[in-house]
């Protein structure tokens, strides 16, 4: 029983770093209608920003100020990807945004296995622990939770309160009416795309704070964050949050009974069942 | 119909003839096995090619039927030591069920959706048989070498396996051209155009674009089986790597989707492309960066592929490329 709380609470801190980054790849095809396939190797250049900014042969910064870096290279970099790749097939057939998001995979695949080879790497750091009761939480893992839930505090309060946010949202909404209205539809893509890789470099870089990772790990969590996403419905932010709890918290349950390596299959298996019985989510309307 | 009489399908299959009997001119190994690849490539984006270019229907996960089929047909090689020819048909028959039952349940489902789902099977099915004893769990199996001794030894059954791909390279182009002209075809076409609208004018559209699904999974089903019996083993990560799949998908861009010879083009162009970039000293690292690049460009600038292109400029080729 002891073991089985420790493992959910594990779980748990786990699947708010998961929701955060399936909130990138939400909030862009909640957007604009394209499901970005350079997810994972964002996730994984969050990473090795992580290593290098952080890391002892890097700049060796704190790996907090160096999330901070990781965050604002994600942002620029998800602009240029917009204005590269994305912009000219946004109202192309959906085969071409998700080949154009993956020409992009390949690129950063490409390039970063001749640059930084497909060997693991890790970064050193550590928190110590807190324990409460028969549970222990590793130091890392409790902060990075606390950082998903305030960064995603952070994107509602941009997303509802600011006018840039707003921008977004209208032209989620309706992208030919908040044209009408003036809003800079063009800019405000971009920015949105920028925001979502920003998100899954984010999720990268803490995720990198505790586990190993190679050039190729982000395929994993792309993955994960697929599952995710349409568990909380596709387009939805405060689903993937809700999507990435339950995907932690079966991480959490199942190795207790059963070995570890079927969790992948239960949740795939999970990923085309709601796919089919509740194509918006589970938080959507039927 | 008088279809049969263009030209356009017999310069498709002049085309995979003449390739396919180089190796025996030459007389070259290498050849052959260059030519095993782009013959595989060309059978597995043209099958695909049925479903995304005249259906219109993404499958990010095709590569689930080459998978299913090899393991089926490596099950029944390896452990029921059944003949070659009836392991073939059953990978065929395994990978046509998987897709029947498959279809009635995903193809509900439409545009990112649907594209969504294929990648959810592809992963379920990998993890499950990474899982599943019986088939190897994630090591995979292995045939003894002695196996090759039942159909003359090593060397002989390369070239026989080489002449059933060829057969079934075939197979695949005339059956891509018997679907894009008949009336099943035309209705596939319908519903690339407008699903709904087709289904208002009388097209059957559930049980078509089943058909379609069906149709484009045997050939890969069965080429897994020659593909991983030559191999002489099979593992879950190989048998169903999602970044094969996806180069089906660019194979099937590069030519031209919704093209008979289209997925023939692209992928002899792309194997063409990818074989220079592995052996240049220059490209040899980033040889899937540049891929990805010209992946891009495609898309950006000929998003109609290499047939589509030269159709719309040059209106006098219409009779010969199709």
């Amino acid at each position: 029983m002891d073991h089985l709380v420790a493992s959910l609470a594990d779980g748990l801190l786990l699947g708010f770093v998961y929701g955060l980054a399936a909130m990138g790849l939400t909030l862009i095809f909640g957007v604009m209608d394209v499901i970005n396939l350079a997810h994972g190797p964002l996730i994984a250049l969050g990473m090795f920003g992580l290593l290098l900014f952080a890391g002892a042969n890097g700049l060796g910064l704190h790996p907090y100020v160096a999330l901070m870096l990781v965050a604002i290279v994600g942002l620029i970099f998800g602009v240029i990807i917009y204005y590269i790749a994305v912009r000219r097939v946004l109202d192309a057939p959906h085969l071409s945004s998700l080949l154009a998001t993956f020409s992009i995979n390949m690129m950063i695949i490409g390039v970063g296995t001749a640059v930084f080879t497909t060997s693991p790497q890790n970064v050193e750091f550590s928190l110590g622990s807190l324990q409460l009761g028969s549970v222990t939480l590793l130091g890392t893992r409790l902060v990075a939770a606390l950082i998903a839930l305030f960064v995603t505090a952070m994107l509602y309060l941009f997303l509802y309160r600011t006018p840039p946010g707003k921008a977004i949202r209208a032209v989620a909404n309706n992208r030919a009416a908040a044209e009408l209205m003036g809003i800079p539809s063009d800019q405000t893509l971009a920015l949105s795309f920028g925001i979502g890789a920003m998100l899954a470099m984010l999720s990268g870089g803490l995720i990198a704070t505790f586990f190993s990772f190679s050039i190729l790990s982000g395929s994993v969590y792309e993955l994960k964050s697929f599952v995710i996403v349409v568990l909380g419905g596709l387009g939805n932010p405060t689903g993937a949050l809700l999507g990435g709890l339950i995907l932690g918290a079966l991480e959490g349950i199942v190795p207790t009974f059963m070995p570890v390596s079927w969790v992948p299959v239960i949740e795939f298996v999970l990923f085309v069942v709601i796919l089919l019985v509740r194509p918006s989510g589970l938080l959507g309307e039927r | 119909m008088n279809s049969w009489k263009y030209p356009a399908f017999w310069i498709a299959l002049l085309l995979v003839i003449i390739g396919g009997l180089l190796p025996v001119i030459t007389g070259s190994n290498i050849m052959r096995e260059n030519m095993f690849l782009i013959l595989l490539s060309v059978a597995l984006a043209s099958s695909l090619n049925i479903l995304l270019g005249y259906a219109g229907y993404v499958s990010f996960g095709h590569i689930v039927f080459f998978g299913v089929g090899g393991y089926i047909g490596f099950y029944l090689l390896a452990v029921q030591n059944t003949p070659l020819w009836l392991a073939i048909i059953a990978g065929g028959i395994a990978s046509a069920v998987l897709a029947w039952l498959l279809g009635a349940a995903i193809l509900r489902l439409r545009g990112a959706y649907f594209a969504l789902a294929t990648i959810g099977v592809n992963e379920a099915v990998r993890t499950f048989i990474n899982n599943f004893g019986p088939l190897g769990g994630p090591i995979g199996m292995e045939v003894n070498f002695s196996i090759y001794r039942q159909y003359g030894g090593a060397a002989t059954m390369q070239w026989t396996t080489y002449w059933i791909v060829l057969g079934l390279t075939i197979a695949a182009i005339v059956l891509s051209y018997a679907v894009k002209f008949s009336r099943f075809g035309l209705g596939l076409m319908a519903i690339r155009e407008d699903e709904d609208a087709a289904m208002v004018m009388g097209v059957r559209t559930p049980s078509a674009k089943t058909m379609a699904y069906v149709l484009s999974a045997i050939i890969p089903g069965m080429m897994g089986v020659i593909f991983f019996f030559r191999n002489s083993s099979i593992e879950p990560h190989e048998a169903f790597r999602l970044t094969r799949s996806i180069e089906m998908i660019v194979m099937v861009m590069l030519g031209g989707q919704g093209t008979v010879q289209g997925p023939l083009v692209g992928a002899a162009l792309y194997e063409a492309i990818r074989s220079f970039l592995l052996t240049s000293p220059l490209f040899k690292d980033l040889q899937l960066a540049f891929a990805g690049l010209l992946l891009l460009l495609i898309i950006l600038f000929v998003p109609s592929g290499v047939v589509g292109w030269l159709r719309s400029r040059y209106r006098k080729l219409w009779r010969v490329l199709e």
